[in-house]
């Protein structure tokens, strides 16, 4: 059978051109540098690893790195931004979120060290429209980058090499016919 | 030369809608001479423009204008404007339909003489059997070019399918091959054959697929007899004092409104669209909308039992590569109520990219078991679930007064709750789709919920008498005599097969009708 490549090409990284991006291509490459979403509607540094937490968190894959969460973090404040009704969403929704950790763990979210623990702060806030939003933009804002695709093993468009004809359409071995 | 046709012109058969009913009704009365205006609400993309990328190309395709929704279905709660999934394009859904080209059992024409009556719903005969329609069915396929018939060679299987057949095989099940499809297998009709680019639901672009688009829209263009106008959305259609249409007003790409008169007027907009059309053009003479005298219109909406088994192997099966719905099991089709339902299911393979899946394996899930399914994408396979639904009068699309459209119309409200043998039926499927996975080793089974309805059917039903459905066995509406309803919302019981053929073969089978009635001077 025809596997694709899992890993994401170098080239593929060349869309970040922010400092930010900078950062994140250290974190991917493995560094002590962390990867941080840079956003608009929750600026401080702290606001922005809570978030890229909390993502991990709700659709945790190990083996995808921070940067494409921290891509999806930039999303979605892109998209909060543009409303005043929505862009103190994430500002206080990170606030709403430490709150609810200091009342479970007396520390903030992102000193609480185990993911289990992080998920019964989540789960106490599952309803809130803060959550709420998170989780349902993260489902377009994760998932449809392709770079996201290729490590899920997802080769998406066909078109433009002939189609899965003479691509392994039809290439299974493993079962009898 | 592009034909056009003036708007005062009242010779003109106007069709609303460019899918699978209309597409074809246009094409069939312009090839026999008649003169047809088409309107169409969405744009026209041609096969250059689709998009084999899930999301871009449903905000291409899809009709996303506002639609409310209610009732106990789940589509209610995690997509409350999203009912149902289909295209506002010229060549409607035909653009994104999976291609599967299935025949209606004989029974399944008699549902109410066959199942007998079933409490909580409202199941009739259709006023057509089987045996007067296969001629239909026979012209429907050849048209289409659906594999399987007229010697079309079947499609080869997918990796998808090689799991599916291989589980079907050691379950022990009879009737499993790559289906009836409407995709070319080898180049017909001017078209080439499929390259298994695995996005047929985002449009054929290799044109291999069977869509009005390209095949029936362009070929009635051809005669000078049909114009066919993109981005023109019918609002109301009017009457005059004797309870005959004359016309429909639509609003074109700026909002323009434009009355385009007619002689005939056939509707096919789809489910939700067709019976919202009807409602809207209420009037003194037809105070519940037109057509609605008996109270039908937007009643005994239907949407297939549906549900999706995807199942996890320790092997990669790349399940995206290659037609979407590369094979169906047609063991579990027959009525059979010892299953403790009435009715069949069909089960079709089926594939979601990474970006769909993420959004519709089950909605609103999170946390590592969901991710853990997503983590193991590459080696899933899938299949679709699709039986008879029960009509119920309660199930139906309403105008909801609290929301307007563009153009200030009241939008649809569908309303939608499952009768206990649709719950019957789908458990059923489910168990049996588990277990076709079960039989090759599947690590894991995921019951995946029913998409927002791909098929959408039965809300202006057919009737034999007046006082129980909208149109009669010609698609014409009981009591307005030159109104006629070419979609899938004639039906009256959806059967368990994809509802395409029969769409085609109905409209084909209304084409001659029509164009009889017209050459005689009786409409």
């Amino acid at each position: 059978m025809r596997s694709p490549d899992k890993r994401v090409p170098l080239s593929r990284r060349t869309f970040i051109g922010s400092a930010t991006g900078a950062a994140m291509i250290a974190g991917v490459a493995g560094t002590a540098r962390a990867t941080i979403p840079s956003l608009k509607t929750a600026p401080s540094p702290q606001a922005s690893a809570t978030l890229l937490k909390m993502a991990r968190d709700i659709y945790p894959h190990d083996r995808i790195p921070d940067l494409y969460y921290a891509k999806a973090i930039e999303t979605i404040d892109q998209k909060v931004s543009g409303s005043d009704a929505t862009s103190g969403l994430l500002a206080d929704g990170v606030a709403a979120l430490d709150a609810q950790a200091n009342t479970l763990f007396q520390k903030p979210y992102t000193e609480i060290a185990l993911e289990e623990d992080r998920l019964k702060v989540l789960k106490a806030i599952e309803a809130t429209p803060f959550f709420s939003r998170v989780r349902s933009e993260m489902v377009t804002a994760l998932y449809n980058q392709k770079e996201v695709w290729t490590l899920l093993g997802y080769e998406g468009s066909s078109y433009e090499f002939g189609g899965y004809l003479d691509r392994g359409f039809n290439d299974l071995d493993w079962l009898e016919s | 030369m592009e034909t056009k046709f003036a708007l005062d012109d009242d010779s003109v058969v106007v069709v609303v809608g460019s899918g699978a009913g209309g597409g074809t009704l246009a094409n069939e009365l312009a090839q026999r001479g008649i003169k047809v205006v088409c309107l169409e609400a969405g744009k026209r993309h041609e096969i250059p423009d689709f998009i084999n990328d899930e999301w871009a190309s449903f905000a291409q395709l899809a009709w996303t204008d506002n639609r409310t929704t209610s009732g106990q279905w789940r589509v209610s709660k995690d997509f409350p404007n999203l009912p149902a999934w289909i295209v506002k394009s010229v060549g409607g859904s035909t653009v994104h339909w999976a291609g599967a080209s299935l025949r209606f059992q004989n029974h399944e024409w008699k549902a109410l003489s066959t199942y007998g009556h079933i409490d909580g719903a409202d199941l009739l005969d259709w006023p057509i059997t089987g045996e007067e329609m296969a001629p239909w069915y026979d012209k429907a396929e050849y048209r289409m070019g659906t594999t399987g018939t007229n010697g079309i060679p079947r499609l080869p299987g997918n990796n998808n399918y090689k799991v599916f057949a291989a589980g079907a095989k050691r379950l022990g099940y009879k009737e499993f091959h790559t289906g009836n499809m409407s995709i070319n297998s080898e180049p017909r009709d001017g078209r080439t054959s499929c390259r298994q680019l695995g996005f047929c639901f985002q449009g054929c672009k290799m044109g291999a697929k069977w869509s009005t688009l390209y095949t029936e829209i362009p070929a009635g263009e051809e005669t000078g007899n049909l114009e066919v106008r993109p981005q023109s959305q019918a609002l109301q259609v009017e009457h005059n004092a004797a309870g005959k249409v004359t016309g429909v007003i639509y609003a074109d790409r700026d909002g323009k409104l434009h009355r385009q008169k007619a002689r005939v007027v056939a509707i096919a907009g789809n489910s939700i669209e067709s019976p919202r059309l009807l409602l809207n053009s209420h009037s003194n003479l037809f105070p519940h909308g037109l057509a609605n005298g008996a109270g039908h219109v937007g009643r005994y909406y239907m949407r297939h039992t549906t549900g999706s088994v995807y199942a996890v192997f320790d092997k990669p099966v790349h399940m995206y590569r290659g037609t979407t719905m590369a094979g169906i099991i047609r063991d579990e089709s027959r009525h059979d109520p010892s299953r403790g339902f009435s009715g069949g299911y069909e089960m079709e393979t089926i594939s979601l990219g990474v970006p769909f899946m993420a959004a519709f394996l089950n909605p609103g899930d999170w946390g590592r078991d969901f991710t853990s399914a997503l983590d193991a994408y590459d080696r899933m396979a899938g299949m679709w679930l699709v039986g008879e639904d029960m009509p119920q009068a309660d199930n139906r699309i309403t105008l909801n007064s609290e929301a307007k459209d563009a153009f200030g119309m009241p939008v649809a409200n569908v309303n939608y709750t499952d009768h206990p043998n649709d719950v019957a039926m789908r458990d059923h499927a489910y168990k049996q789709g588990t277990a076709v996975y079960d039989a090759v080793g599947a690590q894991r089974t995921i019951l995946t919920p029913p998409y927002p309805s791909t098929h959408n059917l039965g809300t202006n039903r057919m009737s034999d008498k007046a006082a129980d459905g909208v149109v009669n066995k010609w698609g014409q509406a009981h009591e307005v005599e030159n109104l006629f309803i070419s979609d899938g919302s004639q039906f009256t019981t959806s059967a368990a097969e994809n509802p395409t053929l029969t769409i085609v073969a109905l409209a084909l089978r209304q084409a001659d009708h029509i164009a009889g009635r017209l050459a005689r001077n009786e409409l």
